[in-house]
């Protein structure tokens, strides 16, 4: 028995599991997909990850019901609060949905695999790099996987620029109408004030070749998270120019500005 | 019937497992001829087998003796053998000879064996690689250079003399009773190294259902490069649990610690260049051999490593 089955058997208990299972996914016979996937892993990653969405962070998901039960899908929100936690809570919201849940998978920063334990642990977890062959082949595999086009320049904006949506890149628009990917837009709020940082000390951070290095409090606060999904959006896969598939993404990108709005107004409190 | 004349083939590396399993699915079909560099082998009176290196001019002299219709080359020195001069020299230079002669005497079909370790292990490698990949091994190491250029130089031919109808197998590990690879040593030892908090998946393939596939590869003449692997995948660090080995972690960071660890202990099986191969996966996909050739591989993961459970040598 390997150590993490062990602590599977020991604390995830049976109805998670079974809420596991009835996720259908392609994998190996040992339990492992092709970009580290791992069956048990998810479990125990679930079970900690239920504290964190409905104890720390106390997250309210609205609409999650709108992203299709099956098929390629494209969950793309904003990006903020220096850690990828809105990955895990969106991934999270979706897989606990009492009707069709799915396990998405999370594109990650190409700086994650270098680092011993993190990358592997992140794989396990269903994160995968994030390349666009990988988004391709997933997308070609029906599975569901959350992007956030801003990238670094989302998640590494100080306190002062919170809630304004940074520049996004065109290729999750290119990937959507090449694999016929329903695009499901979703605003995160709450996540800017996990971990609010004033500045970021960009020569440290190219020394260390970290995206950045904030200057922030050493602990991510017990912000209240709200996420908004909105309705599915289609993009057919016309021959377009690349000025109008900007204006494609812009149009998503309109969408989320509109889904953050929402959330904040009808957020009472930050905690 | 029986004086029907049999399809003659050239199988090189005759002294390896592989070859000798892909002979026994071969041998009653058709008239073979072995060779090796390494030694003659003994494969029964049927089978003529000879040791040669390819660069020598007494390799054209079976060429024009024995009429062949097709070769399988199997004989590729691996990684960890010889020198990087040696291996060049036979890799590279010999398989060059031996397409040269192929198209010489007319051969219509051959089958060439590469390696996943062409495509390189890179941090930001991709999953599921397909063949269209650019191969960045050689970017890596010096080691892993004639293996690129074996590669190079038969899409040179495969596309140069369509007459030959090259097919280059690029399979992953390939694993089993009696091969000799780095990644085999490893999992039939009792104790294993590891690169502390690196765990890539990797993929395996049975040396029976490698046979298969090349047998399967010669028949159904279809030009081209194809990966070879089954639809399945492990982290390594999991394999060698489930092979039985006590994991040895060894410091993964900086890169030189691992390097420097590997050269003082000198081994053989955890060499310095393969390094990578280690600590980033190269997880292939094999759609495009499996749909072309209708490749099922037969034997599970499971039966794989029970064999190697239940087979240790003593380190």
């Amino acid at each position: 028995m390997t150590f993490r089955s062990f602590i599977k058997d020991k604390f995830v208990p049976q109805a998670l599991e079974d809420q596991v299972n009835r996720i259908r996914k392609p994998i190996g016979t040992l339990g492992y997909d092709p970009w580290g996937y791992n069956s048990d892993s998810i479990k125990i990653g679930f079970s900690v990850a239920r504290y964190i969405y409905d104890k720390y962070f106390r997250v309210e998901a609205d609409g999650v019901e709108k992203v299709p039960s099956e098929g390629p899908v494209l969950l793309v929100a904003n990006h903020s609060g220096q850690l990828p936690l809105d990955g895990l809570l969106i991934g999270f919201a979706l897989a606990s949905r009492q009707e069709n849940p799915r396990i998405p998978r999370a594109m990650i920063e190409r700086f994650f695999p270098t680092v011993p334990y993190v990358g592997n642990i992140l794989n396990q977890l269903g994160a995968v790099l994030g390349d666009p062959v990988n988004c391709a082949k997933m997308l070609a595999n029906n599975e569901a996987v959350i992007v956030f086009p801003e990238g670094i320049r989302g998640s590494g904006k100080l306190y002062r620029d919170r809630y304004q949506l940074k520049r996004f890149g065109n290729g999750f628009m290119h990937l959507a109408m090449e694999h016929g990917a329903t695009i499901v837009p979703v605003g995160v709020v709450g996540c800017e004030e996990t971990i609010p940082a004033i500045a970021n000390i960009r020569p440290l951070a190219q020394a260390l070749g970290v995206p950045y290095v904030p200057v922030a409090l050493p602990m991510v606060l017990p912000a209240k998270v709200h996420l908004k999904f909105g309705d599915p959006m289609f993009f057919d896969n016309a021959d377009i120019p690349e000025e109008k598939v900007t204006q494609r993404v812009d149009r998503v990108k309109a969408e989320i500005s509109k889904l953050i709005d929402l959330g904040l107004c009808e957020r009472k409190r930050l905690f | 019937m029986s004086n029907e004349r049999k399809p003659h083939i050239l199988v090189t590396g005759a002294a390896g497992a592989l070859a000798q399993q892909v002979i026994n699915r071969l041998r009653d079909d058709y008239f073979l001829v072995a060779v090796d560099f390494r030694e003659q082998v003994y494969l029964g009176d049927d089978i003529p087998s000879y040791c040669i290196d390819f660069n020598k001019r007494v390799f054209e002299d079976l060429f024009r003796r024995y009429d062949f219709d097709g070769v399988i080359h199997l004989g590729r020195i691996m990684s960890s053998q010889e020198t990087r001069m040696r291996r060049y020299n036979a890799n590279v230079l010999g398989t060059q000879k031996m397409l040269d002669l192929s198209h010489k005497y007319g051969i219509e079909r051959v089958v060439i064996l590469s390696t996943y370790h062409v495509y390189g292990a890179n941090a930001y490698n991709p999953a599921l690689i397909d063949e269209e990949a650019p191969l960045k091994g050689a970017g890596l190491s010096m080691d892993l250079i004639d293996s690129v250029e074996l590669e190079n130089l038969a899409n040179i031919y495969l596309w140069r003399y369509p007459d030959l109808n090259i097919t280059v197998l690029r399979p992953c590990n390939i694993v089993g009773p009696g091969v000799r690879n780095s990644i085999s040593t490893l999992l039939a030892s009792r104790r294993a190294p590891v690169l502390a908090g690196f765990s890539p998946i990797m993929q395996f393939i049975h040396i029976d259902d490698m046979a298969d596939a090349i047998v399967l590869a010669y028949k159904n003449n279809q030009r081209g490069v194809f990966n070879v692997v089954p639809e399945d995948w492990v982290a390594y660090q999991h394999a060698l649990l489930l092979c039985g080995c006590t994991r040895v972690p060894i410091p993964s960071i900086p890169p030189i610690l691992p390097r420097t660890i590997a050269r003082l202990l000198n081994l053989k099986s955890f060499p310095p260049y393969l390094m990578h191969f280690f600590k980033y996966p190269v997880v292939i996909d094999g759609r495009a051999f499996r749909d072309t050739f209708g490749f099922k591989p037969r034997r599970p993961l499971k039966e794989v490593f029970r064999y190697y459970r239940e087979n240790k040598q003593p380190v």
